[in-house]
């Protein structure tokens, strides 16, 4: 089976069940946004299926290769890339070197290369920045930074953890705008976990509504959008 | 709670009139460890109440012991202190010391106050060299005298000096134990178990955190202040050799494998700190009794022992059983 | 004249503090551990380097094998001690304090084992550079030939040092895992290597220190301990984040015990260390470079 499979999939953080008997698939190349309240067990599930922590029982796999029981460096050599939540950059380094470390590992430097120039021409703001520490970056650039260097790595897969958090709505457009133009040019998959449901649906192919760790719904994001019963109750507009 | 109160208080001294008794019983060398033994369970309680109560850690209790040593003898020697007015000057000298280094600890988080108190450890014992009157390298020396004519009469025999050296450990250490018991179940010992349980909600529920950690800074100091009064007076001396670096390690390995959260346990830490050099001597004489083997055998077991407990029981031997069962449960 | 013998004195020394701080602050950045048996392992470092000169009766051959063999116990410590300590790290009330006892007892360790091999007794671990000072126009000034070693030793592991962390791969990954070893995971970068090769750098500078300073002193199982609380004090001055404040920090408190040395007098050197401490705890207690961002709690 190609794409991304989860199945019973099930998640504790001790005594506390923060994702329980969840499934739902994403074809190659589609979209896939996962919406959630706060605390509806979002994050949890994208650490689980990248290797951060462990999961408790059920399957994920990606294209035919459990995910499971990898460590997550070993992960996004395989092509699974995770952005987690909350501008997932290092303070520390300049724009540079935080994405050359998406790179650090790979043997094929010109394509690293490429990669970053490619990086440079979707988010100019980054080029216009190399050589400044990503501590003084906004928010929406720090955003454009992470995605960058999941980039850099030619992912397959792309996990996004709620890359609007905290930022203004123009910023949101154009992050959205860059990550459904990536998928199309790339031919990424994509699952953009995300509170901001109707942004998120509205550039996805499916959507996987989930409440307190538990599936609501799953489906085209068309129809969920359409459906009125859940605007009112996990939507929110 | 009166009731439970003297009746401790009648179990301890019924303790300790037994091991009194014993000390007719054995020969002058276990008479001599037996005051060792007395001395490392003050020394080893004074960390466990500061680590395992209070969440402090100190590496440099071997230099708060020192300070004790030396104010005892000082004012044994130049004052003319009876001998427990020496001990409890002692231990009052490095209860100051502790309440100054204290107010220090309790700003600094784990490895700065480790490195901090180890650095104390480490400079604080060649300051005798500085000033004539601690006698520099050679120290000063400390005798306490033979035990009193009523005592030795009392007990008939002959009522040698390690024997006596015993009875005074015994008799401190009972005390300090009793005393310990009662501060941990006062205001003080539940105020240092909410903070060590959880600083935060202790600190909403308007406990200050810092006054309670200068306490235990305080309290702990006085212990050791104790324990090296009495190791300069089973030692007859005090010297910056008796006070090294290696002390304030041992002293943490005891604790340590007593279980740094469990007062009881000081007792099988102190007994572990003095039987491994026993028994290391009887194996390195039957290995061929080599200089090098018999000098660094303790040093390698107690270093072994310390490791391993930290790895595999990190809350000391007997928590470590609860957490199992305790886990074992919910699952 | 004084001023400067006095000021030479505190280079020579300040550059082995440095390289001491070198290798604490490496470790605790990657680990969050104050490795307390950094003076062990250079002790260590340092006889297998006397033993190699006892074979081979050359010093300079001696100190490549000193270093090696630093790198290759801290890598060990690290793989084996560190890893076990982790693995088993529970939320008991120790659990804060468990790597600082840890690497005590190691420290206990190594120095039994070598007193065991070599015994307690000093030994001399010489170096054909001579050990008294230059003369300058009739006047011998405090600074001989292997403190000048040990200033170009400490130079050229703080040149090679620099040049590792700001220019190659290898560097950025060790930058990276230590500031946020979750995010450079997310990378794709293999943390726990990396960190086992920081530790080896963090060995191999406090072998430089061992193996430079002896010949200007002597060699048994504890030579290297007050070496260690020098080493954390600079760490600290330095703000025990920052590889450069580690460096100032081991000038500072080098040249600052010459001067007290001179000035006061030897027994309270090691008394300074702990009032310099207290004090820099009081008054900059991130020390002069330590840094602002990224810093979790200890
Ligand atoms: N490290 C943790 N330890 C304990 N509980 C956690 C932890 N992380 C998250 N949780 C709990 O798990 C649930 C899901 O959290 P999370 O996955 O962060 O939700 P979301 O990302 O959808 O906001 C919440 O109830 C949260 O409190
Ligand atoms: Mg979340």
């Amino acid at each position: 089976m190609s794409g991304l499979l989860v199945k019973n999939f099930s998640v504790s953080h001790g005594a506390i069940a923060a994702v329980k008997d969840l499934s739902f698939t994403v074809g190659k190349g589609e979209l896939a946004a996962i919406i959630g309240s706060n605390g509806a067990g979002k994050t949890t599930l994208l650490r689980a299926l990248s290797g951060l922590i462990p999961h408790q029982s059920g399957e994920a796999s990606w294209n035919g290769n459990s995910l499971l029981g990898k460590k997550p460096e070993d992960l996004v050599r395989s092509g699974v890339v995770h952005v987690s939540e909350g501008k997932s950059v290092i303070p520390e380094l300049n724009v540079k070197e935080n994405l050359a470390l998406g790179g650090i590992w790979r043997k094929d430097k010109k394509d690293v290369a490429l990669a970053t120039e490619e990086v440079c021409e979707l988010f100019p703001r980054l080029r216009e920045r190399l050589l400044q520490s990503a501590d003084t970056l906004s928010g929406g650039e720090r955003q454009m930074l992470a995605i960058g260097r999941a980039l850099i790595a030619r992912p397959e897969l792309l996990l996004l953890d709620e890359p609007s958090l905290g930022l203004a709505p123009l910023i949101i457009e154009q992050i959205f705008d860059a990550i459904n133009q990536l998928r199309h040019k790339l031919g990424l998959t994509v699952v953009l976990v995300e509170q901001n449901a109707m942004s998120a649906l509205k550039i996805a192919d499916i959507g996987v509504i989930i409440n307190v760790g538990s599936l609501v719904t799953s489906g085209p994001s068309q129809e969920l959008l359409a459906d009125a019963n859940l605007r009112a109750a996990y939507l929110g507009y | 709670m009166r009731k439970s109160k003297s009746l401790s208080a009648l179990i301890f001294f019924a303790i300790g009139l037994f091991l009194l008794g014993l000390s007719n019983f054995v020969d002058e060398l276990r008479a001599y460890q037996g005051a060792q033994v007395g001395i490392y369970v003050i020394a080893i309680s004074s960390i466990i109440l500061l680590t395992g109560f209070s969440g402090q850690i100190s590496l440099g209790h071997g230099a708060l012991m020192a300070i004790g040593g030396y104010s005892a003898v000082l004012s044994y020697n130049h004052w003319h202190f009876p001998m427990l007015l020496a001990f409890t000057f002692g231990a009052a000298v490095a209860a100051l010391a502790g309440f100054i280094l204290g107010m220090a600890a309790a700003r600094l988080s784990g490895p700065y106050l480790a490195g901090t108190t180890l650095a104390l450890a480490v400079g604080l014992p060649s300051l005798a060299n500085q000033f004539h009157i601690l006698g520099g390298e050679q120290g000063l020396s400390f005798d306490i005298g033979e035990a009193p004519k009523w005592i030795a009469d009392k007990t008939g025999g002959d009522f040698t000096q390690y024997k006596w050296f015993f009875w005074i450990s015994v008799t401190c250490t009972l005390f300090t134990m009793w005393f310990i018991k009662n501060l941990l179940q006062s205001r003080f010992g539940r105020t240092w178990r909410a903070v060590r349980g959880n600083p935060s909600a202790a600190a909403l529920s308007g406990i200050n955190i810092g006054r309670s950690k200068v306490l235990a800074f305080t309290v702990s100091s006085a212990l050791a202040g104790l324990a090296g009064a009495l190791l300069a007076m089973i030692l007859g001396l005090v010297a910056p050799m008796a006070f090294t670096l290696t002390l304030s390690f041992t002293l943490v390995t005891g604790a340590v494998l007593a279980g740094v959260s469990n007062l009881g346990g000081s007792i099988i830490g102190a007994l572990v700190l003095v039987v491994i050099p026993e028994i290391t001597d009887a194996v390195a004489t039957h290995l061929g009794g080599s200089e090098k083997i018999s000098a660094n055998l303790p040093g390698l077991i107690t270093s072994v022992l310390l490791i391993l407990t930290v790895i595999f029981a990190p809350n000391g031997p007997q928590l470590h059983k609860r957490n199992k069962s305790g886990k074992a449960k919910t699952q | 004249m004084l001023i400067l013998d006095t000021f030479l004195i505190g280079l020579s020394s300040g550059a082995i503090y440095a390289l001491m701080a070198l290798a604490l602050v490496l470790v605790w950045r990657s680990t969050r551990v104050v490795n307390f048996a950094q003076a062990g392992q250079a002790i260590l470092s340092t006889y297998i380097g006397y033993e190699v000169m006892n074979r081979t009766h050359n010093y300079w051959v001696s100190v490549p094998f000193a270093i090696v063999a630093g790198a290759a116990i801290a890598a060990f410590v690290d793989a084996v001690l560190m890893r076990a300590l982790e693995k088993r790290s529970h939320k008991g009330s120790v659990s804060e304090i468990a790597p600082v006892i840890a690497t005590l007892g190691l420290l206990g360790l190594i120095r039994s084992l070598t007193g065991m091999i070599w015994g307690n007794a000093y030994l001399q671990y010489t170096s054909p550079a001579s050990g008294k000072g230059y003369e300058i126009s009739h006047h011998t000034i405090p600074f001989s030939p292997q403190n000048l070693i040990i200033v170009i030793g400490a130079l050229v592991v703080m040149g090679v040092f620099a040049a590792v962390f700001k220019f190659t791969n290898l560097g950025l990954a060790l930058r990276a895992s230590s500031f946020q070893p979750e995010i450079s995971r997310l990378a794709g970068i293999r943390v726990d290597r990396i960190r086992t090769i920081g530790w080896a750098f963090a060995g191999a500078a406090g072998a430089v220190a061992g193996a430079l300073v002896t010949p200007t002193t002597y060699l048994s199982p504890n030579s290297l301990d007050l070496l260690l609380v020098s080493g954390f004090v600079a760490a600290v001055i330095g703000g025990l984040d920052s590889l450069i404040g580690a460096v100032l920090g081991g000038l500072i408190l080098g040249v600052g015990f010459a001067f007290i040395l001179q000035y006061i007098g030897t027994s309270v050197t090691f008394s300074a260390a702990f009032f310099i401490l207290i004090i820099v705890l009081f008054l900059r207690p991130r020390g002069i470079l330590g840094s602002k961002i990224g810093r979790r709690d200890a």
